[in-house]
This record gives structure tokens, C-alpha cells and sequence, in this order.
């Protein structure tokens, strides 16, 4: 544990922070170029972000101390699992505090936190859109498991920097398991993020929302926390799925120097841009579902993962 | 000085060490005395409650602090033989690992239980005072000695004293008749369980007649009985564990009993039979075999889940506490099932691992489960509702118990950074390893059994967010609920012990596992690799897997902290009071908030299998529309009616022999002295 380890940790931190929201921003327009719309400026976020900072809180007289609480608890989750996700270089400090599993849960805790502060003021969205989040929460879970199943038969480990390393050392490895396994995260990723087909980020049409409805009673600095903390989660759901399938220009233990840490930035922002560019185009071609069809194509995406596992046990064996 | 002090304490601990059981004993003697010494005052809720209640706390600190001890330093198992009982049938007590971290766990949960139960007992509520607490220290007594005995005869006195002590503390409400049905339905399943065990030992003896636990060691046995002794093991012990489908009775007695005894039970006694389990399935039986393994975790992980389901569909806070105790326990024989499997294919590292898990999953799910149920015993003397649909929003009138509650529900969920995610995430890295057993089929098979458990502890947050949301937040569904008062503060103190329990293992799960490590090591011959640093555990190796509670809870503290200060230092504080917003919708009453079932309907609707519905659905034109619906098991339609049918008919066909006259009767008598006879010669 160097000083320069942590450093990069840092530099890893404040990175993701930073440009989570610009994700967003980048998302957004790729989405409205592909529907012919005209795209609002990429740094739309940070706009809305500092506009929210400095209003007023408006607060429902019924809100409790876990009402209030919860922004910061989801922001803070999240930026602890960028701090732990291995998106720029694999040998930090805070990286072996949590495995893939561990991470898996600490997004839980995010998730439980939100859908209790949805319930705290006792509206009849707060509680409905608690309720599906949960629900969807249950059903992605066993498939986002699957996949780690998937990646520990590879490497060995659940730990996402030994999977980086590993993957890295032996590169040739390629199992037909690993397709199976990332389609399933995609649609994981997809459902946990509150994107569409399960949820619309952008819908406020009550009865078919899920994530936003949870929201409707933040606003100003906790609304901003939130809306930061969820785009965070994407940001660490992308770099999870880097580490993954595509760990292509992650600093390894080995390469210590200055030059890696760009090569890694310059690499994860390239990646960010293809899947932000991929994950609109998938939002675009696709209808939402509703919501009874939401266990189907979680079932989908276990079934994906659990197909991987046995052509891995069968093929590769 | 400090030297000096140190040597006169490491002396200490040594002299405590060698003599650990006497002073245990001495302690669940203690016990018993307390319960007598409320017959000096019988009547007084102030004696008995808040003072001899107390005491049994301090009594059971004593026992974890001699448990741990014994579990740091000396190891070497220790005996005792008590001259009482029958003659020639001494009392053989013992104290080894096993009973060693089963002690601790008892008198780590029963500290807390005990302590709330002081200021929880009012007067004029069911049995007397003096006849509670008799009960009550009884049943704590006889759990101990379960663990401690070391012949079968003991081990039935007490297992008999604990099913009968626990009886009448869950009937003490006996004027209601529900209660007095579900004590019934407890006791016929405590003895069915209890007939098995002992038929279980009769195996055990194998035809040496003795029944000592130590002779049953060095018995060797065929495939066959061995086989036989552990079903019958399962059988009785999965009956008090509340295994699927032994558990009918837990849903009922759960909820019937006062809340302190509903955290026993649950918390503590559900772990004797883990223990009972353990005891003859990895100590007293020399041989295992792989199909054991097999049968504990399919019927592990489908209690898991079936307990998970129900316990999303239940309207009642304790019946839904006592369907998440199925799941748990679900859980523990899960991790049994693993271990057996990988220690019969050599696998003894990672037997270790699941063998872990199991034993700091029933520690924790003693710590947080009964944090649950005395919370509910708190809502029930606030509120008087038990019914999720007559609560909401306590957490404004009730701040102690609901932010307790908050910790026993994040525990539960399996998250982290708190304990209930430490045993969840062992358990999940052992199936890890199931793809390496020597077995064709199952190594491809058993990994589907690791997104069975996903799946339960998802389903297990989805729960407690129900549990929680509906009888903490939001707006009180009855208008007298925001009369509803806190906890007093022996309730707190005994809730705050819990709570700290369960944060404290989240944080540094090491401190559990240096207590189970003596016991992997004894009963498997190999532990998990504990991690070099004090706050973080790799169990297998730290390339592999490893989590740290303590640096996860400070990181997000952390972050929270400085969050916070930036953004009232470079934002601002302000903030403005008003309505709730809900959409610009005016009118909102508490109503139109998810009901119980509401919140449970996914659940319904997904796994309708599971269950026997009744739903009574208005139709268009109803003046007074009701709807009702009503859930029930399959299996009590499938199995246990039909037994008791079948129970009644032989009861009917025997009654006939019962003519009602003598000289029928002298005539049995001499038939069965003419049989005994010729059988004799």
C-alpha cells in the first residue's frame, strides 16, 4: 500500500463521481439523435444538479429521519462501490473490502433504503413503486449471481480485481460460457438501472413507473443526491460489466507508471461512450414491458446465465 | 503494574477455564433458584419481573463469558457426572466445542431477551408472575442442559423439560382459545419429534445398552442403521427446527406466545435442535454419506424459499416473523447439507466453509430474530394490534423500537454491512465450490441450488421491506395509533444489546469465527483460513474472496459525513415544511397506501402454487363491498389432515376395546398375563 495506490484510488474516486452524470447527459442524447429528437446539451445533468443544490427543500411535514437520510445513505453506497469496482486500475487500496458478491449486496442495501424512504411518507405511489422495485430486485438478483457464478468457473475468483488479472494473464481463454453470461448481465443491468424494457427513466406516467415513483417526493438537494446517486449506479454497473467481459486497458498489478492510469482513463471513457451509445440504442428499439412480463424476462436472463454455466461445465470440463 | 494485572487476570481466566462446567452449572442452578424465588412474592410484577428477571440476564452473561473462554483458551472437553436421576443412570454432563459455541449463542441472545422481558411482563396479563418466571428460567435452564448433556437419558429429561417449560409459556394466554389450539398443535409436534430422537438414540446404543454419548462414539454401524439413525434425527430434530414439512406448528405457537418467549423460541430453541443435528450427525455417527448431504439441502433450500414465500404473504407481524424463522432455518441446514457433501467427497476445506456459515448463521439469526419479535412485543403493548393492516407510521411515536427494528430488518435482508450478510455470503461462497464434488450429475446440478438461495434472500429483503414499510413508515392505518408510546427502558436496553450484536458481528465477523473455528476444526479436522488482519475474513484465500464489514460501515459513514458537510457548507440547509406532494393529488388518506396484502401481491401472484387460496371478491353492484382473501399451506390439506383423520379412525377402532366393564378389563389383564408368559418360556 503505497501512496501512490492511493492516489489512484482517489483519482479512481473523484473520476467516477465526476462523470457519472455525464453518462447520463451522454445517454440521453444518443437516445434523442436515434428518435429524431433534438438532443439536449451533454451537460444538461450538472445543470440540473446545481439548480436542485440550491433550492429549497420542499419536505412533506409526515417525512421522517429516514426520509431524509436515505439520499446521502444511496450516495454514499455508491460511491464506495465505485471505490471498490477496479474501473481504472486493479491493485487498490479498498478493493479486497468487497467481493462481486459483496458488491451485489451493498447495491441491495442501496435498494432497500430507497424503497423504505418510498414508504415513509405513505403515498399511494411511494408504496407502489416500493413494491416493484423490491419485486424487481428479488428476480434480478439470482441471475446477476449466476453470471459471478459464470466469471468464479473462469478464474476462480469472485474478487473483481483477480478476475481483471486473471483475465489478463490468460487472455486466450475464450469460453462460448462468457457470451451466455454478459447477455444475461446486459438484461440484468438493464432492469436493475431502471431502464427500459422494465422501467422508463424518463416516463412520469404514474402507473407504469418504478424508480421515479419512489422519487416523487424528493426534491432540491436530496432529489440531487439521488439523481446523482443513480447515475452512479449505472456508471458502476458499466465498469462491473467491464471488469467482466471487456477488461481491456485496466492498470494491473505490473503496470505502476503514470502512462497506465491514462491509458486506463482514455480506455474507460471510450468504453463508457460505446456502451452509453449501445445501451440508447437498445432503449430505442425496445417497448417497455409491463409489469407481470417483468418475471419472464428475468427468468430469461437466469435461464441465459444457468445455460452459460452448464456449456462451461459441459464444454469446458 | 500492568503486567502484574494482566497475569493476575490470564490467571484468572486459566482457573475459569479448567473448571468452566462446574461454574456453568452453578449458573443453571442459579436459574432454577430464580425461578423458584418468585413464589416468594407470586403476585408481584415488580419482584418477579424487574428484579428476578435482571438477575437471569446476569446469569446468562455468565454463561456466554464462561462459553467464550472456554472457547479461547483450554478446548479440552470437560466432564462432569451428577449423581441424580435414576439408579445407575448418573447424569453424564460434558463440555466441549459444540456445546461450547451453542452456549455462547444462548447466553449472548438470552442476555438480551431476558433483559427486555424485565420491563415487558404487566400485571394482570395471562399466568401469574411467580409461575412465568418459574417457566421462563426453566426453559433457559433446560436449553442449557440439552447442549451440556452428554447421555441420552439427560439429553431427553431436558429436551422433555424444554418442550413442556416452552409449552406452558406459550399457553399462558390460555383463556383464548386459538392460543390454547396452537399450544396443543405445539405440543403433539414437540413429542412426535421427541419419539423420533429417542428412537433415534435406541439405534445409536446399537444393541450395546449403553446409552452414554461416548459409548454411541465408538459404536461402528451399517450403512443401513446408520442411515436410520440419521432420518430419525432429521425427523425429530427437523421437527422443532421447523423444517417444510414438520413446521405447521412454528406459524402458530410463534405468534400465540408473549413476545420475549416468541424470541426464545425462535432465537434459541430452534438452535437446540441445529445442535441436536450436529451433535449426532457429526459427532455421534462415525460415518457419513453423500446422499445425506444431498437430502438436507433440497429439503434446506426448499424450507428456504417456502418460508421466504409465506412470510411475503402473511398479514400477521409475528406469523410473518415465524415464516422467516422456517426460512432461516432453511438456510442453516442448507450450509449442513453442503458440509456433509463436501466432507464426505474429502473436500474438509470446504466443508469447513459451509459448516461456517451454518454456525454463524444461527448465531445471527438468534441475535436478529430476536430483535425482531421483541420489537413486536413493544408495537403489541403500544398499539395492542398484531394485524399489519392496523398499523403504519410508528416510527414517528415510536423512535427507539422502530430505529432498533431498522437494525434487526437490515440484518435479516442480508445486507451489508451488518451480520446478516456475513453468514449469507459464506454460505454463497461455498456453492462456490460445489461444480469440484466428484459427482457427475449434482456438480451441475447443486449450482442451481446457489440461485435458489439468491432468490430466498432477495425474497427475504422484499419481505422485511414489507414488514418494516408497513408497520414503521407511513401513515397510521388506525387513528388511535398516534397514542402509541415507546419502549421503556429495560425493553431498550435489551433491544439495544441486540442491535449492538448485530452490528458489532457485521463489522468484525472475525469475532464469531475465532468462536466457531475450534468447532470446524473439531468435528471436520479443518477451519477456514482466517484472514491476517482482525477486520476482514478471507475465508479460502484473499485472491479468492474477501470482504471486510468494518471498512465497508466506515467507508459509507465516511462518505455520508462528508456529503453531508459539503453540501451544507458549499449549498445550504434550508429547508421548507409542507404537504405531501403525491402528483398534486389533494386528498390522500391512509387507506390508499399498499395494505399488507397489497404489498405481498406479487408474491401471491408468482407463486400461486404455493398456496391454497380463498378470495372473496365484491362484485359491481355491492353496496358494502368487502374483500377477503385467505391463505392457506397445501401441506395441511395434503398431509396433516389426512393423519389426523387417520389418528381419529384408530382412536374410534381402539375406543371399541373399551367396553366400560370390569370383567372385560379382568379379562385383557389375564390375556396379556397368559401372552407375557408363553412369550417368557
Amino acid at each position: 500500500m503505497s501512496a501512490i495506490s492511493f492516489f489512484r484510488q482517489f483519482v479512481e474516486v473523484v473520476l467516477a463521481i465526476a462523470i457519472a452524470p455525464l453518462l447520463a447527459g451522454w445517454i440521453a442524447q444518443c437516445r434523442a439523435w436515434l428518435q429524431n429528437r433534438s438532443a439536449p446539451p451533454l451537460l444538461l445533468p450538472y445543470r440540473m444538479l446545481r439548480k436542485l443544490f440550491f433550492k429549497d427543500v420542499a419536505l412533506a411535514t409526515d417525512a421522517s429521519v429516514l426520509f431524509r437520510a436515505t439520499p446521502y445513505v444511496l450516495f454514499g453506497t455508491m460511491v464506495l462501490a465505485a471505490a471498490i469496482i477496479p474501473s481504472l486500475v486493479t491493485d487498490l487500496p479498498l478493493a479486497r473490502v468487497a467481493d462481486s458478491i459483496a458488491l451485489v449486496g451493498l447495491f441491495a442495501t442501496a435498494r432497500v433504503f430507497l424503497s423504505l424512504a418510498a414508504m415513509d411518507i405513505g403515498t399511494a405511489f411511494g408504496t407502489l413503486g416500493a413494491r416493484r422495485e423490491m419485486m424487481v430486485g428479488f428476480l434480478a438478483e439470482p441471475a446477476l449471481l449466476m453470471v459471478l457464478f459464470n466469471a468464479f468457473l473462469l478464474y476462480g475468483s469472485t474478487s473483481l480485481p483477480s478476475l481483471v488479472d486473471g483475465y489478463r494473464t490468460h487472455p486466450s481463454v475464450i469460453d462460448p460460457s462468457v457470451i451466455f453470461a454478459a447477455l444475461a448481465f446486459v438484461m440484468v443491468a438493464l432492469a436493475e438501472n431502471a431502464r427500459i424494457p422494465i422501467d422508463n427513466p424518463s416516463t412520469h406516467l404514474e402507473l407504469t413507473m418504478i424508480h421515479e415513483a419512489m422519487l416523487l417526493e424528493y426534491s432540491a438537494r436530496h432529489l440531487a443526491l439521488v439523481e446523482w446517486a443513480t447515475s452512479l449506479k449505472l456508471f458502476n454497473y458499466a465498469c462491473i460489466g467491464f471488469a467482466l467481459f471487456m477488461p481491456w486497458g485496466i492498470a494491473t498489478h505490473g503496470s505502476d507508471g503514470a502512462g497506465a492510469l491514462l491509458i486506463a482513463i482514455a480506455a474507460l471513457i471510450g468504453k463508457l461512450v460505446i456502451a452509453g451509445a449501445a445501451l440508447a440504442l437498445i432503449e430505442s428499439l425496445s417497448a417497455k414491458l409491463r409489469i407481470f412480463r417483468a418475471p419472464e424476462y428475468l427468468a430469461m436472463a437466469f435461464l441465459l446465465a444457468v445455460l452459460g454455466l452448464l456449456v462451461h461445465l459441459l464444454v469446458g470440463a | 503494574m500492568l503486567l502484574s494485572a494482566n497475569h493476575w487476570i490470564s490467571g484468572l481466566a486459566e482457573t475459569l477455564a479448567v473448571n468452566d462446567l462446574h461454574f456453568i452449572l452453578l449458573l443453571v442452578a442459579a436459574w432454577m433458584m430464580l425461578g423458584f424465588a418468585g413464589f416468594l412474592r407470586p403476585h408481584s410484577v415488580r419482584f418477579v419481573a424487574r428484579m428476578l428477571f435482571p438477575a437471569g440476564a446476569l446469569l446468562c452473561l455468565g454463561v456466554a463469558l464462561l462459553a467464550g473462554l472456554f472457547l479461547a483458551s483450554g478446548q479440552v472437553p470437560q466432564l462432569v457426572i451428577l449423581p441424580l436421576g435414576l439408579p445407575d443412570l448418573p447424569f453424564h454432563i460434558r463440555l466441549d466445542v459444540l456445546s461450547g459455541f451453542f452456549l455462547l449463542l444462548l447466553g449472548v441472545a438470552g442476555a438480551g431477551i431476558s433483559t427486555f422481558a424485565a420491563g415487558y411482563f404487566r400485571s394482570g396479563e395471562g399466568t401469574a408472575p411467580a409461575l412465568l418466571g418459574l417457566e421462563y428460567h426453566f426453559f433457559l435452564a433446560s436449553m442449557a442442559m440439552v447442549i451440556l448433556a452428554d447421555d441420552a437419558y439427560l439429553f431427553m429429561v431436558a429436551w422433555e423439560t424444554m418442550a413442556l417449560s416452552s409449552y406452558f409459556l406459550v399457553t399462558s394466554h390460555h383463556r383464548i382459545p386459538e392460543i390454547r389450539r396452537a399450544g396443543f398443535l405445539y405440543l403433539i409436534m414437540a413429542h412426535v419429534g421427541a419419539v423420533c430422537i429417542l428412537l433415534c438414540f435406541g439405534v445409536l446404543q446399537g444393541g450395546s445398552w449403553q446409552f452414554t454419548f461416548d459409548a454411541m462414539r465408538s459404536a461402528h454401524f451399517a450403512p443401513f442403521w446408520a442411515t436410520t439413525a440419521f432420518l430419525l434425527a432429521l425427523l425429530g430434530f427437523g421437527a422443532k427446527a421447523g423444517l417444510v414439512p414438520m413446521h405447521v406448528w412454528l406459524p402458530e405457537a410463534h405468534p400465540a406466545a408473549p413476545s420475549p418467549v416468541s424470541a426464545m423460541m425462535s432465537g434459541l430453541m430452534l438452535k437446540t435442535a441445529i445442535y441436536g443435528m450436529l451433535r449426532v450427525s457429526f459427532d455421534l455417527l462415525s460415518i457419513r454419506f453423500w446422499q445425506w448431504g444431498v437430502l438436507l439441502l433440497v429439503l434446506g433450500l426448499f424450507s428456504a424459499l417456502f418460508g421466504a414465500v409465506f412470510a411475503a404473504v402473511q398479514t400477521d407481524m409475528k406469523r410473518l416473523l415465524a415464516y422467516s424463522s422456517i426460512e432461516n432455518v432453511g438456510l442453516i441446514f442448507t450450509g449442513i447439507g453442503l458440509a456433509i457433501l463436501f466432507e464426505t467427497s474429502n473436500m474438509h476445506l470446504f466443508a469447513a466453509l459451509a459448516l461456517t456459515a451454518a454456525l454463524v448463521h444461527s448465531f445471527n439469526h438468534a441475535l436478529f430474530k430476536s430483535l425482531l419479535f421483541l420489537t413486536t412485543g413493544s408495537v403489541l403493548h403500544a398499539t395492542k394490534q398484531r394485524s399489519l393492516g392496523k398499523l403504519g407510521g410508528l416510527i414517528r411515536h415510536m423512535p427507539w423500537v422502530a430505529s432498533l427494528a431498522l437494525i434487526g430488518t437490515l440484518s435479516i435482508a442480508g445486507l451489508p454491512p451488518l451480520n446478516g450478510f456475513v453468514s449469507e455470503w459464506l454460505l454463497l461462497q461455498s456453492f462456490l465450490f460445489t461444480p469440484q464434488l466428484p459427482h457427475a450429475f449434482l456438480n451441475m446440478l447443486i449450482p442451481l441450488g446457489a440461485a435458489a438461495l439468491a432468490l430466498t434472500v432477495a425474497l427475504s429483503a422484499y419481505v422485511m421491506v414489507k414488514f418494516y414499510g408497513v408497520i414503521f413508515l407511513g401513515q397510521p392505518r388506525e387513528p388511535s395509533l398516534v397514542n402509541a408510546h415507546d419502549a421503556n427502558w429495560l425493553e431498550r436496553l435489551g433491544l439495544i444489546w441486540l442491535a449492538a450484536g448485530c452490528i458489532l458481528i457485521g463489522a468484525l465477523p472475525q469475532l464469531v469465527l475465532r468462536a466457531v473455528a475450534p468447532v470446524t476444526g473439531k468435528l471436520l479436522g479443518d477451519t477456514v483460513r482466517s484472514s491476517s488482519t482482525f477486520w476482514s475474513i478471507a475465508p479460502i484465500a484473499q485472491q479468492q474472496a474477501s470482504y471486510s464489514g468494518l471498512i465497508l460501515l466506515a467507508g459509507i459513514l465516511s462518505v455520508v459525513a462528508v456529503t453531508f458537510v459539503c453540501v451544507r457548507v458549499l449549498a445550504h440547509g434550508r429547508i421548507r415544511r409542507t404537504n405531501t406532494w403525491d402528483c398534486g393529488y389533494p386528498w390522500q388518506t391512509s387507506r390508499m397506501q399498499d395494505t399488507a396484502e397489497g404489498f405481498g401481491q406479487p408474491i401471491r401472484h408468482m407463486f400461486g402454487t404455493f398456496f391454497r387460496m380463498e378470495r372473496n371478491l365484491p362484485s359491481a353492484s355491492d353496496t358494502t363491498p368487502r374483500y377477503r382473501i385467505y391463505i392457506e399451506d397445501r401441506l395441511w390439506r395434503a398431509v396433516y389432515l389426512p393423519i389426523a383423520r387417520g389418528v381419529q379412525m384408530l382412536a374410534d377402532g381402539i375406543g371399541f376395546l373399551q367396553g366400560g366393564r370390569l370383567s372385560i378389563y379382568l379379562l385383557y389383564s389375564f390375556l396379556t398375563l397368559l401372552g407375557l408368559l408363553v412369550f417368557v418360556l
